[in-house]
């Protein structure tokens, strides 16, 4: 398999590298010949005791899932799922985090190691199956949310976490404006507070971590316990993760936000959905790409157009312009991994 | 004169900068510097002549201690134009010899850029200089409650600026990550003085994680100026368990039974009987001295997650055929348990001339065969070895104990050492999990990557610094320094680096 990627890579074809699919709309729209991963499949090693797996490419990520659950480990970014056919290979190259990345982290916190094929079909590994590893440069985590544009991602190592052994969930009518000054002053004391989710005034929590300790902070926050032991409140998390909830079948452009937590209500036109405690912000509106782009800028973070009409990201870019100090070390990171710039190319800025 | 043009980073050889001009380089330095920022008279430089590593020495041409950013951009771009190595430096802690002066370059000191610029409680950030020490950031968070979690044993000298060069973690990096994991936002320079933003407020920021290439890669990229530092709330309660085990093999299957139970404990420490015996005098912690190896476990949180989490642990423990277990009751005694392991390093100074401190991540299920490996090695090179171990992650500090004063003994240590990175290597491991590889590692770099990773680290290497000229000869061998180096491994049969002459 890995010899039929190299010689579709030497042949100089710019190539769409394709896991599930799942993930065709994100970024700016992918060009060149279908790169096939799939058949690259399976779990190399899972050593829950050591807290990682390794799995090729093309592994489903329900197979992962599926396969740490039998032994009450996790994900613990919670990756979105946006079909069962995603793989572990897309999941790593788009480097999405679900609802618990404020509190557990991003995947890319996640990623220990990489083997790749760069755009010269050279086989590279860089980082290992250890936790703790500062040997060489740490490519791996730039790999992870690099879009495929600086190789083929052949096989990677996460770490991996126990499931929390107590969950809960709690929901609170209130504005948003309160609900980011709640959000932030609860982050800054000790509360096993796992995921956060506003929407139409309404503040969901999701409390995890040790029985007491969830038992004692639901007493502390003394909100309304929803759906208590039932299906439903994990349920709303894991529509959420996946992007099943209503909010997000909307027709209007969907806008992904990354802010400071502490950013004040954006005035922008068109219907929010706050996640991480503050810091990712999800936005309905037609309003102009410039127009939110800005806002976002002033506040210190950025806007991607997530999902919307193909034509839109023709002209705005799926993600925020970068200052020219910094695109022109990105235009030679290509050029150090894919120098024909033929690996997936534009899918992140045209120039890559 | 050399002029930069001339110079180009490559991954076969290292460059030769000895017809670098000192003169035009103090010159230029000097138009740039006030004069008490920079150092040229052999006395003034004996201090910046090695890092925490002093094994390793030599006088740099000058030292340079720029107030601001606009003074890091001036040397940097003086250093550019005349082909001038530029060597980094925080405090001077680190223990791979990172910091050890080019004796062709000037050293860029950030000590004087020391000022914590803005505490955000309600954000959890702290925007700090590259010269703050670790302990300062987590000193100016506390009554907000809060706290830098990485703390590295230097945390009280260490600077964050060295920290992001190393990746820094410390005895609480299982549950509360790296610096990596911690940090938010670096600025930087390059070495040809553009300002560069990797990160930002939030949480992610779009293109290439930059940020994370940037930590750990030991001021070969580029020069940090500022840091956005994340910060955490302060655990209500933290309470330790020690526990002592008459077998090593049963402490090392001790520590996958907690993880196995689903647990992640804050801290998670092993220390042998030669280090035991080592730092009880020192400390008087009331260590276990008939136990072959003592395991710390700490719980932290609400008193209700610890409460638990502590009774869980135990339960493992017992289970595990621990031959005595306590728990601290406040947290003096919790302090005094950890007392040891914090002054493991001291402790081993006060017993041995001189020490070396190995630095190498392993799986956890390999320890007890690890420190078998090393017992033998303690025999055939003459040299003995104490151990301590952040065995939650598997991140292993064989502490070598020598007389500098003793011919040959350097030269054994180093070999001892070598051979116990390569094993490492060999166990599934990392010849470096916090300390970096400086100048002390680069010949094993070439016992853990093959030349072609090699050769992409160069790559990365020039994107960033296309003349080679930022802390040139650390981290990452040239290929022909992997012939040199020799003793090279091998790797499931195979020679690395075949296509290379032997010398």
């Amino acid at each position: 398999m890995i010899d039929t990627f190299k010689s579709q890579i030497l042949a100089g074809t710019p190539l769409c590298i394709r896991g599930g699919g799942s993930k065709d709309f994100y970024g700016n729209a992918p060009h060149g010949e279908i790169l096939a991963t799939r058949g690259h499949a399976g779990i190399v090693a899972y050593e829950p005791t050591e807290l990682f797996i390794t799995a090729r490419c093309g592994t489903p990520l329900v197979e992962i899932e599926a396969v740490l659950a039998e032994k009450e480990q996790c994900l613990a970014f919670e990756p979105p799922r946006f079909s069962a056919a995603s793989t572990i290979g897309g999941v790593v190259a788009a480097g999405l985090s679900g609802p618990r990345r404020a509190s557990a982290g991003a995947l890319r916190d996640f990623v220990l190691g990489v083997k790749l094929l760069d755009g010269e079909a050279r086989e590279l590994t860089f980082g290992g199956q250890v936790i703790k590893n500062v040997a060489g440069y740490d490519v791996s985590r730039v790999i992870a949310g690099s879009l495929g544009t600086l190789g083929l991602i052949l096989e990677v190592s996460l770490k991996v976490l126990p499931k929390p052994v107590a969950d809960a969930t709690l929901r609170f009518e209130m504005s948003q404006a309160v609900a980011l000054d709640k959000l932030n002053r609860w982050a800054g004391q000790p509360l096993p507070i796992v995921a956060s989710a506003w929407q139409d005034g309404v503040l969901t929590l999701r409390l995890a971590g040790a029985r007491a300790a969830v038992e004692a902070a639901e007493k502390k926050l003394a909100g309304e316990k929803v759906g208590a032991g039932g299906t439903a409140p994990e349920g709303y998390f894991d529509e959420l993760r996946d992007q099943r909830l209503p909010f997000f079948s909307d027709p209007a452009p969907l806008w992904r936000l990354s802010l400071p937590s502490v950013a004040p209500v954006l005035d922008l036109p068109g219907e929010m959905l706050i996640e991480w405690g503050g810091a990712q912000r999800w936005l309905r509106s037609s309003a102009a790409a410039g127009e939110i782009r800005a806002a976002a800028a002033k506040v210190g973070g950025s806007a991607t157009a997530f999902r919307c009409d193909p034509a839109l990201k023709e002209v705005v870019g799926a993600f925020a312009p970068l200052p020219e100090p910094l695109m022109n070390l990105h235009r030679r990171m290509k050029s150090a991994f894919d120098p024909r710039g033929i690996l997936n190319p534009g899918r992140l800025y045209p120039e890559l | 004169m050399t002029t930069l043009t001339q110079r180009t980073h490559s991954h076969e050889r290292d460059q030769d900068f000895s017809g670098v001009d000192r003169t035009a380089v103090l010159q230029a330095l000097a138009a740039v510097l006030a004069p008490a920022s920079l150092l040229a008279g052999q006395e003034d430089l004996k201090p910046y002549e090695c890092d925490g590593l002093s094994a390793y020495r030599h006088l740099p041409l000058a030292v340079a201690l720029p107030e601001n950013e606009a003074q890091v951009v001036a040397v940097l771009q003086a250093c550019h134009r005349l082909g001038v190595p530029v060597v980094p430096r925080g405090a001077g802690t680190g223990l791979s010899g990172g910091a050890l002066p080019h004796p062709h370059g000037v050293v860029l000191s950030l000590a004087k850029m020391k000022h914590i610029l803005r505490l955000d409680p309600a954000a959890r950030t702290a925007v700090v200089q590259p010269g703050v020490r670790n302990l300062a950031i987590s000193e100016a968070a506390a009554p907000h409650g809060l706290y830098y979690a990485p703390d590295p044993s230097s945390q009280i000298a260490c600077t964050i600026g060295g920290n992001i060069a190393e990746n820094s973690g410390g005895v609480h990096c299982l549950k509360y990550g790296l610096t990596v994991h911690n940090v938010l936002r670096v600025r930087g320079v390059t070495i040809d003085g553009a300002i560069v933003e990797f990160g930002n407020a939030a949480l992610d920021a779009p293109g290439y994680d930059l940020l994370a290439l940037m930590i750990g890669s030991e001021g070969l990229l580029a020069v940090v100026t500022e840091v956005t530092v994340k910060l955490v709330p302060k655990p209500e309660v933290a309470r330790v368990i020690m526990a002592s085990f008459d077998d090593i093999t049963k402490a090392g299957a001790a520590v996958a039974e907690i993880i196995a139970a689903g647990i992640i404990p804050a801290g998670l420490e092993m220390m042998d009987k030669a280090a035991t015996a080592a730092v009880e005098p020192f400390v008087k912690a009331g260590y276990d001295l008939s136990a072959a190896a003592i395991l710390l476990a700490e719980s932290d949180g609400t008193p209700e997650e610890v409460e638990e989490e502590i009774a869980a642990m135990r339960a493992v423990l017992e289970k595990s055929g621990a031959t005595g277990i306590r728990v601290s009751t406040d947290d003096a005694e919790r302090l005094r348990f950890w007392a040891g392991r914090k002054a493991a390093f001291p402790a081993v100074g006060s017993i041995s001339p001189d020490y070396y401190c190995m630095d190498g991540t392993i799986p956890r299920k390999r320890l007890a065969e690890m420190l078998t490996a090393i017992a033998g090695m303690e025999k055939q090179y003459g040299l003995r070895c104490v151990n301590v171990f952040h065995a939650g992650d598997g991140n292993l500090h064989p502490l070598i104990l020598y007389d500098a004063n003793v011919p040959g003994e350097l030269e054994r240590t180093e070999a001892f050492g070598a051979e116990i990175l390569a094993r490492t290597v060999e166990l599934g491991g990392t010849i470096t999990g916090e300390h970096g590889v400086g100048y002390e590692k680069i010949g094993s770099m070439c016992v853990q990557f093959d030349s072609a990773a090699l050769a992409a680290f160069h790559r990365v290497k020039a994107a960033f610094d296309p003349q080679g000229l930022l802390n040139p000869g650390k981290a990452v061998p040239t290929l022909h320094r992997c012939a040199e180096f020799g003793r090279m491994h091998v790797h499931h049969g195979a020679l690395k680096h075949p296509e290379l002459e032997r010398f």
